[in-house]
């Protein structure tokens, strides 16, 4: 505690004979990331003793990048559901925001950058249309998001079909600016012989401004509030409806930054891409300890969920398992990872 | 000890304003000043002819049960509607406030029942909502943390840390943090709505602990409640409802407390409320007596019915001993 500055002019504290002394454990416990990271060393164990490969550096980079193409979307997500709104649009967004992209610039011939741009507009647009609306109208989020998902997931399929006759966007690689946008979105480069993705680098930073905003910036707070008590947060004058949009719109920003990531990496997008991600990213937030109520969680814990996420992902590969059990597998430990977040809360809130 | 009051730069405080009205209040102008309102809300008339003051350091009560128009009255005070007749005036001005901000930029904040508080935030973070201190893009977290600290101890609340979540707190302490935070946000004056009601003996004394201190640091205080042994002991007048209109408005020198429970529990329907229970016999019959006990010990038949004054003290020593 902070008696130290203070300590002449602070009478010391009478302790409330009911209140234990809550022990630095219990107070670890009690933190939102807790039981992610409880979870995350569990799978991280298993699969260092099942799967000989996952041991190695270069392994755990390609789980660090799997990891980084989920959290990219994980963190604003995570945001979000603190703010108490869901985003189901969120995983076909990314697709239409790389299609977009692609199209625009490939069918107009333009330098890929203008495509990027326009492709930015578009993410920006959706998001703010999906928090214009559950805002304006008051109808849950979960509602409005599986609306604008259906609509995105037929606009990419449609639309990409009718222009170009395919059920991929056309290779863009030999557009005027490819390179340069490759070299930002999707580069990489290589320490002590172990290639990483700068995707990763930029998770984490993204992860990084996350905290800062929830912890120590005023939108934080709004955020925490606007997710809490609506109500109260409004009463105290917190533009809760301005918060909401903004949260959307961010998930929107990192739809198409993600997008533009696949998309510069493998030069083309299939349209069904990202259907199934939008529950990747909410589970992962709720693994990390973010409540599906709202106004709890952090953006460290989600980045953790989505590392536990990465690690299944890659480690299933690596034990030699057939990949087609990674569903399940998700499936159990997610439940298992909750179980436990569950447990170790109500322990951590009775100890408290 | 340090005062807590220089720490919170460029917010005007409730210290700053005058005494006026100190103890009687009839000296100066009074804070808020309700004469003859009424309130219709279409064909119902929710409110009528009620007359109500508060000055700096007072704490007014308003007294009345379930729909007694207790809220209605605290709606036209805090700014949520404006009086259909009579006048609203706040530190002499005649006002009419189109919304509780309006109200709020005037000094008069609401702490409502259910207290505006986001549970599961700090308590600091809660304190400041809304307000927040800015240092460059982020916040003043050290400066808030420790001025939250400083004016919940200035209140007479010690927290051990003001990082707990806010729904931690009993209700008692967080009625608390929401009274203080009006205060440091400028209030003048408090309405508080049934502060008590969701409390248990022990946190309502806690809360009435902090209307006095709230009074003596010079806000006018309008205390809603149904409960007269709240209300009695903090309160320099009390307003007392019932359906709408006045039952009566006094001084503290001009009523007991013995009085006021009287005239709050409607001596007459108690005294009915008994004789019926007596008749049910068995268990109900006991409960029955005891309230006739108590009806005869407070003295309180012949106010039962407010208007009718005449000797209707049919039982044993009518009035009420101090």
């Amino acid at each position: 505690m902070t008696a130290t500055a203070e300590a002449p002019v602070t009478p010391p504290p009478i302790r409330d004979e009911r209140m234990g002394r809550k022990s630095g454990l219990a107070r670890l416990l009690a933190r939102p990331e807790a039981g992610a990271v409880a979870g995350a060393i569990v799978i991280y164990v298993f699969f260092f003793i099942v799967a000989p490969p996952f041991r190695n550096a270069s392994s755990f980079s390609s789980v660090l990048y799997v990891t980084s193409t989920y959290g990219l979307m994980v963190t604003p997500i995570a945001l979000l559901m603190i703010g108490g709104e869901f985003d189901l649009s969120a995983g076909v967004a990314v697709t239409s925001s790389a299609l977009c992209a692609s199209l625009f610039s490939y069918e107009f011939t333009t330098n890929a950058w203008v495509g990027v741009l326009v492709a930015l507009a578009l993410s920006l647009l959706i998001g703010f249309l999906n928090g214009w609306i559950v805002v304006k109208t008051g109808i849950p989020s979960f509602l409005v998001t599986l609306g604008t998902f259906f609509v995105l997931q037929g606009l990419n399929i449609a639309l990409t079909q009718t222009i170009t006759n395919q059920v991929a966007s056309p290779d863009i690689s030999t557009l005027q600016g490819f390179s340069s946008a490759r070299v930002v979105f999707s580069g990489s480069f290589t320490i002590g012989g172990v290639n990483i993705r700068t995707s990763v680098i930029y998770w984490l930073v993204f992860v990084a401004i996350a905290t800062w905003i929830l912890l120590r910036t005023r939108i934080g707070n709004w955020i925490f509030s606007a997710g809490g008590s609506p109500v109260s947060a409004r009463a105290v004058g917190v533009p809760v409806g301005r918060v909401k949009i903004g949260l959307f719109m961010a998930v929107g920003l990192m739809a198409w930054f993600t997008g533009m990531h696949t998309l510069f990496l493998f030069n083309t997008i299939q349209t069904s891409q990202g259907v199934g991600n939008e529950f990747v990213y909410i589970i992962a937030a709720v693994v990390g300890g973010c409540l599906l109520t709202g106004g709890y969680g952090s953006a460290v814990g989600a980045a953790i969920g989505a590392l536990i996420f990465g690690m299944v992902n890659q480690g299933i590969v690596y034990a030699g398992w057939n990949p087609d059990w990674f569903q399940t597998f998700v499936g159990l430990l997610l439940l298992g990872a909750i179980l436990l977040n569950t447990f170790i809360r109500r322990r951590a809130e009775a100890a408290a | 000890m340090t005062t807590p009051q220089n720490t919170s730069a460029g917010k005007h405080r409730a210290q700053d304003t005058p005494s006026v009205g100190q103890g009687s209040g009839n000296g100066g102008v009074p804070l808020v000043r309700l004469v003859n309102a009424s309130k219709r809300y279409g064909a119902v008339i929710a409110l009528s002819d009620i007359t109500l003051e508060v000055g700096a350091g007072e704490v007014t009560c308003v007294l009345g049960d379930n729909g007694a128009g207790k809220s209605t009255l605290i709606k036209i005070i805090a700014g949520l509607h404006q009086p259909s007749t009579g006048s609203y005036e706040v530190e002499g001005t005649p006002v009419a406030f189109n919304s509780p901000r309006e109200a709020l930029e005037h000094g008069i904040a609401t702490v409502y029942q259910d207290l505006a508080v986001v549970p599961l935030m700090p308590v600091w973070r809660n304190f400041f909502l809304g307000n927040e201190v800015r240092k460059g893009l982020g916040m003043n977290i050290g400066f808030m943390k420790k001025t939250c600290k400083d004016e919940l101890l200035a209140m007479g609340i010690d927290l051990r840390d003001v990082d707990q979540a806010i729904g931690t707190l009993s209700g008692g302490e967080r009625q608390c943090v929401a009274i203080s935070r009006a205060v440091h946000f400028g209030a003048k004056v408090l309405i508080l709505d049934e502060p008590t009601a969701a409390l248990g003996v022990k946190q309502s004394g806690v809360v009435l602990k902090y209307i006095i201190q709230a009074r003596e640091r010079g806000l006018g205080v309008i205390f809603i409640t149904h409960n007269p042994h709240h209300a009695y002991p903090v309160g320099d007048r009390f307003l007392l409802l019932n359906r709408g209109k006045s039952l009566g408005y006094f001084e503290k020198s001009q009523i007991t407390r013995d009085e006021l429970t009287g005239l709050m529990a409607g001596g007459a329907e108690l005294e009915q409320l008994s004789h019926e229970l007596e008749s049910e016999g068995g268990a109900a019959a006991d409960i029955g007596h005891a309230m006739e006990a108590d009806v005869e010990e407070l003295g309180i038949a012949h106010q039962a019915s407010g208007t009718d004054t005449a000797p209707a003290v049919t039982r044993q020593e009518g009035t009420s001993p101090r």
